[in-house]
């Protein structure tokens, strides 16, 4: 059965696809901005020509990237830190998880509570500091990966991802078997874990790949910093600072400041790819934990 | 999958468990017993938990204390509430406490109907691609850096060189500074916008997909408008999801984004842009001498307030949404 639309529904759907489309054009442009800008000539973006796609297509600034040992440094470091994070992130919340999910497990509620408290009442950055500093991490890389390695948020998600995939039965029937408790998790539930395991390696691998300041508090010594420090301090300046974007004489250094703009265009365009290109595979897991945990 | 019915799955399967697995009458030992490989797997999380999570909390006594690098948190001498007291006598303690105030009012009030209007104009779109397009793209800035968002702000928004300053200059003459001290706070809020808006309506659209499509055909059928629909329909079904979530957010009153604030910060906009987190790491970190302790004390005086306002909105979350985070 066909129904007629009421007349104002026609008016709503105008206003509706209005708002959405405009909205979403409000995301993107800056996206697409920076990135034509980062594939723009010098000139062109002195000379304001540049408004949505590139002008006068060239990729010197990525080219420029490469051939700065800093930048390059910094997006080792990066990955580096990326890696490590997310696989030590992800095996800290997988154990917690797992282990607080089992109602065999006495002292379970106090030992989620454990994990729970520090979200509510966090020591802060100056007890923290002093906690790096007495370890002797300070300016070493661990100093950068370790203090914010584990989420509760993430324990919560895993933990309640576990009650609600690995069913008793099959511990049981497993146990029945002659598994134990490691056994068990190893064999038989770990690989059950395969999308909340993805889930916990991209959530802590954007984590780490986005920040900036456990290294920005933590260490003096160039070689350890991550990009996204290395970009802040890039914006921070207005004027070219020659150690940044390598040495070279002074024609080379007139053509280098004109160089200097673009240059932020793409390292910003650098430091956003990768979580962009993960995001949808985590999203789609995310969305669900994220509700779950939510309403934990 | 909505909110209700995960607890409801979760309830179901867990009644299940316990009626299948007898409580037996086995003493706690015992039980403590069998389960030792499970406490050996719990020793990585908690060995960090407590290093990194609970040995800060162990030196916030520092707020308390003259610390003395030399001496260390426990030699480090008594000095009762003098550094709480100082920062209370401060002649920033207001400015800092309202622009703290200010920009996180401003912000949940900007901020927080927004997604829900996002999530039912989304909700009310018959063409399914259109409306994975839209999520797609509005989602995917929430996934950039903060480092990333202050940089396009910087570029894009530039008095000299920025793309939106140039029909600003060719209308008015003038370019404007969106970061100075008048803008500071609009520039602040509406790029949050930008970032979170499309994540954020993620929940409530999951809320809305829980709503009986069959109400929706019985109002079509009585003639009622498509906005009488939302307004009659699927306004009230997601009001305890919004409920809950203003009450959980209005408890981190005080967390305003301190990576970004910092960011943003400049000394044209110090102002309105000093919040207790970057006061705080001013005094500890970017000063002559490094005062520690009057550092903790105001980080302690925030995470106090915190905590009371958290749990406050929990009680009354679970008071007013029959829900709560805990």
């Amino acid at each position: 059965m066909r129904i007629r639309e009421p007349k104002g529904d026609r008016a709503y759907y105008i206003v509706n696809y209005s708002v959405l489309i405009l909205f979403t054009l409000m995301v993107l442009y800056p996206l697409i901005y920076v990135f034509s800008a980062s594939f723009s000539s010098a000139s062109a973006i002195a000379n304001n020509e540049v408004v949505l796609w590139p002008v006068g297509f060239t990729a010197d600034a990525y080219k420029t990237i490469i051939q700065s040992p800093n930048l390059v440094i910094g997006f080792g470091n990066s990955v580096l830190y990326t890696v490590a994070g997310a696989v030590i992130g992800t095996a800290l919340t997988l154990l917690a998880g797992y282990a607080s999910s089992r109602d065999d497990l006495p002292f379970r509620r106090l030992i989620t509570f454990f994990f729970l408290i520090p979200a509510l009442f966090a020591g802060g950055i100056v007890p923290t500091y002093i906690v790096v500093q007495q370890l002797g991490l300070l300016d070493t890389r661990w100093a950068i990966i370790l203090p914010g390695a584990m989420s509760v948020f993430n324990v919560i998600i895993t933990r309640t991802f576990y009650q609600m995939n690995v069913p008793n039965e099959m511990l049981e029937a497993a146990k029945v078997d002659g598994a134990n408790d490691f056994r068990f998790f190893f064999r038989i539930a770990l690989p059950l874990s395969k999308p909340i395991i993805a889930v916990n390696l991209l959530f802590y691998g954007i984590t780490q790949w986005n920040g900036w300041f456990n290294a920005f508090l933590y260490t003096t010594d160039p070689g350890l910093q991550p990009l996204q420090l290395v970009l802040r301090e890039l914006l921070s300046q207005s004027a070219i600072n020659p150690s940044m974007i390598g040495s070279g004489d002074v024609a080379e250094l007139l053509r280098r400041k004109e160089l200097f703009d673009k240059l932020k265009y793409a390292m910003i365009v650098v430091a956003m790819i990768p979580p962009l290109v993960a995001y949808p595979f985590v999203q789609k897991h995310f969305v669900k934990g994220a509700l779950i945990g939510s309403v934990k | 999958m909505t909110t209700t019915s995960v607890r409801a799955a979760e309830t179901t399967s867990k009644t299940r468990r316990s009626t299948k697995t007898k409580p037996r009458k086995t003493s706690l030992l015992r039980r403590m017993r069998r389960a030792w490989q499970l406490y050996v797997l719990l020793i990585p999380p908690v060995v960090f938990s407590l290093i990194f999570l609970y040995w800060p909390m162990y030196g916030l006594q520092l707020a308390f204390k003259n610390y003395n690098i030399v001496e260390g948190i426990n030699g480090s001498p008594w000095v009762g509430m003098q550094y709480v007291s100082q920062f209370f006598h401060s002649h920033l303690f207001w400015p800092v406490i309202k622009n703290t105030l200010v920009l996180n009012i401003y912000a949940l009030i900007a901020l927080f109907p927004l997604p829900i209007i996002l999530a039912l104009l989304l909700n009310s779109l018959r063409n399914q691609r259109f409306k994975k397009a839209v999520q797609l793209i509005t989602y995917a800035p929430y996934f950039i850096s903060t480092v990333v968002l202050v940089g396009i702000i910087l570029m894009l928004f530039s008095p000299t060189t920025g793309v939106v300053n140039r029909p600003i200059t060719a209308l008015t003459g003038n370019p404007v500074d969106f970061l100075s001290e008048g803008l500071f706070r609009h520039t602040y809020v509406w790029s949050g916008a930008w970032q979170t808006l499309g994540y954020s309506a993620i929940i409530f659209l999951a809320a809305l997909a829980s709503v009986d499509p069959q109400l929706h055909e019985a109002a079509r059928v009585d003639g009622a408008s498509i906005i009488s629909r939302i307004w009659h329909i699927d306004l009230p079904s997601i009001l305890p999801v919004t409920v809950t979530l203003l009450i959980l957010n209005m408890g981190q009153m005080l967390s305003v984004g301190f990576e970004k604030v910092l960011l943003m910060q400049n000394p044209n906009n110090l102002s309105v842009s000093q919040v207790l987190d970057t006061y705080s790491f001013q005094i500890a970190f970017q000063s002559q001498i490094p005062q520690y302790s009057y550092a903790t004390a105001i980080a302690l005086f925030k995470a106090v307030i915190s905590l009371i306002l958290i749990l406050l909105a929990n009680w009354l979350a679970r008071r007013v949404a029959k829900q709560g985070l805990f």
